[in-house]
């Protein structure tokens, strides 16, 4: 028998009994939703999946959701930079502050992040009066679901930077810098570059939580039909409405945007992994 | 990170209760009801069964992707993040239309007496969903960078395979269990679109706290939705609080080493 005995490995049949669990977990409660959202979605066949995705209010909520990320990715893009740049470089009063108001938006329901801003701007609001005698809208308007998505996506990039950054220690922008780089060239020559790869991802996490975000916008949104809602919202109401193919088929949409994130990050983590070893 | 807590997370109740303009006893009154403490018991008694099933089966999976070698491993890995990619409401259908009575694994539940969808079983259900992944990916990396020498060493001493792990390797990766303990935990209470659809949202039997500030919401009381929030807010600052002495415990653990 060439099979010896090692002391640190489970016998064979704990290791299958713990792969089966394992297996059974993941199929359960990871695997059958996203097989449920095409299967469901496909269930009337490839017309009406297409049909229910053409739909005028559908094709405005696609509209709106990709304005919303291109507004929100950018500017969180630069806040996450400034903010993970201020962490992990400098030492200042107020940083476990800062970094705390980072992370603040992940333990916040997302719910309480919209509610916030119909406190603020909301018609009862503290704003409120004053952006009415001026015309201005911002809850139940895309300026609020703006603002919401930008509260809850805030994090994503800075999160990311932060520990690679601090990881990376100043030796390499004090190098720069005694060869006589200015700051911006410090920055777009030597930080940058060490951290593309979590850049990226950031960026990746952040534009998929600006499309797939729910709770704070549902609040702020007012759920205007064809004007107001993105894809989830719409994946909402049409499942409200019993619409299951037309609901199922933005959410396929949606999914498959989930498996796009997954998939280049996975290739971001393989080149990444590739770039230490060289 | 406490006092900094205290500073951020303070003022956003106090800016609450002052927007709101609520007394004491109206704030108890609106927070405390029977309806939204029924909704408190199902928040946090959910959140706390899912974050306590999700430790045992976030470690199997783990355990299982690090020290074993199956067909599909990486991909499988990939796939783990899906809940932190896939948006709530897109789960939230998903699930539900699994769950329901007409679903495939509603049907089989129900063929055994057990009724998922539109139950508190139900929510428990989604926020097993969304809670899995933060205990893994904050275990599978402790577990990776184990090193093999102290099992080696507790073999030698003639230790079976079981004392290993409860001696051996449990205490190395318990904070880190904690910490993922935690952050499902505070994930699961804060929990909105995943887990309205499959809850039902019966008042008083599976309605959730964040739908209730979305309920007050919807009737204009504003006061009544901003108490909610602010006890949900002082939860989520307790549960920071976990997590940042989970990590502090977790870097002297390493440090000690």
């Amino acid at each position: 028998m060439s099979t010896r005995l090692n002391p640190l490995l489970e016998s064979r049949a704990v290791r299958i009994g713990l792969t089966l669990v394992a297996a059974i977990i993941l199929l359960l409660f990871l695997f059958a939703p996203l097989v449920v959202v095409f299967g469901e979605a496909l269930s009337k066949g490839l017309g009406a999946y297409l049909d229910a995705l053409t739909e005028p209010d559908t094709l405005s909520s696609i509209w709106l959701t990709l304005v919303v990320a291109a507004i929100c990715v950018p500017v969180n893009l630069v806040f996450g930079i400034c903010a993970a740049w201020c962490v992990a470089k400098f030492d200042f009063r107020g940083k476990s502050l800062l970094t705390t108001i980072i992370d603040l938006p992940f333990s916040v329901s997302p719910v309480i992040a919209g509610l916030i801003y119909v406190l603020v701007f909301g018609l009862q609001g503290w704003l409120g009066p004053w952006l009415r005698d001026h015309g201005i809208h911002i809850i139940f308007a895309l300026p609020g679901i703006v603002l919401a998505t930008l509260f809850i996506t805030f994090p994503f990039v800075a999160r990311e930077l932060i520990p690679l950054m601090e990881e990376q220690g100043t030796e390499a922008e004090e190098a720069a810098v005694s060869l006589g780089a200015n700051g911006w060239q410090v920055f777009r020559r030597v930080t940058l570059p060490n951290v593309k790869w979590g850049l990226l991802y950031g960026v990746l996490l952040c534009n998929a939580r600006a499309m797939g975000e729910f709770g704070a916008v549902s609040v702020v949104s007012g759920h205007i039909r064809g004007r107001t809602t993105t894809m989830p919202l719409q994946v909402e109401i049409l499942y409200n409405e019993y619409n299951m193919v037309a609901a199922f088929a933005v959410a396929s949409l949606l999914a498959m945007l989930a498996l796009v994130t997954l998939a280049v990050k996975t290739f971001f983590e393989w080149r990444y992994a590739k770039e230490l070893a060289a | 990170m406490f006092a900094a807590a205290l500073i951020v997370l303070v003022p956003i109740s106090a800016l609450f209760l002052r927007s709101a303009g609520l007394t004491w006893d109206q704030f108890i009154a609106a927070a405390f009801s029977p309806r939204v403490m029924a909704s408190y018991r199902l928040s946090f008694g959910g959140a706390l069964i899912a974050a306590v099933f999700n430790v045992i089966a976030g470690l199997i999976v783990a355990w299982v992707l690090v020290r074993y070698d199956f067909p599909f491993r990486k991909l499988v890995d990939a796939l783990v993040d899906l809940p932190f990619a896939l948006p709530t409401a897109v789960a939230g259908v998903a699930l539900t239309a699994l769950y329901a009575p007409k679903g495939v694994l509603g049907k089989a539940l129900l063929s055994i007496g057990i009724k998922a969808a539109f139950t508190p079983l139900g929510v428990v259900l989604a926020m097993i969903f969304i809670g899995l992944p933060f205990v893994v990916r904050t275990v599978q990396p402790v577990l990776q960078d184990l090193e093999d020498e102290h099992e080696e060493a507790a073999v030698s001493l003639g230790a079976d395979r079981w004392q290993v792990f409860t001696y051996v390797i449990l205490p190395s990766i318990l904070p880190a269990l904690v910490t993922g303990f935690a952050l499902a935990f505070a994930r699961a209470l804060g929990e909105y679109g995943s887990v309205i659809f499959i809850a039902g949202n019966m008042p008083g039997v599976s309605e959730i706290a964040p739908l209730m500030i979305v309920t007050k919401l919807e009737q204009y009381d504003y006061a009544g939705a901003s108490a909610i929030a602010t006890v949900m807010l002082v939860a989520a600052f307790a549960m920071l609080l976990v997590i940042n002495s989970a990590q502090k415990w977790h870097q002297t653990r390493l440090a000690g080493r």
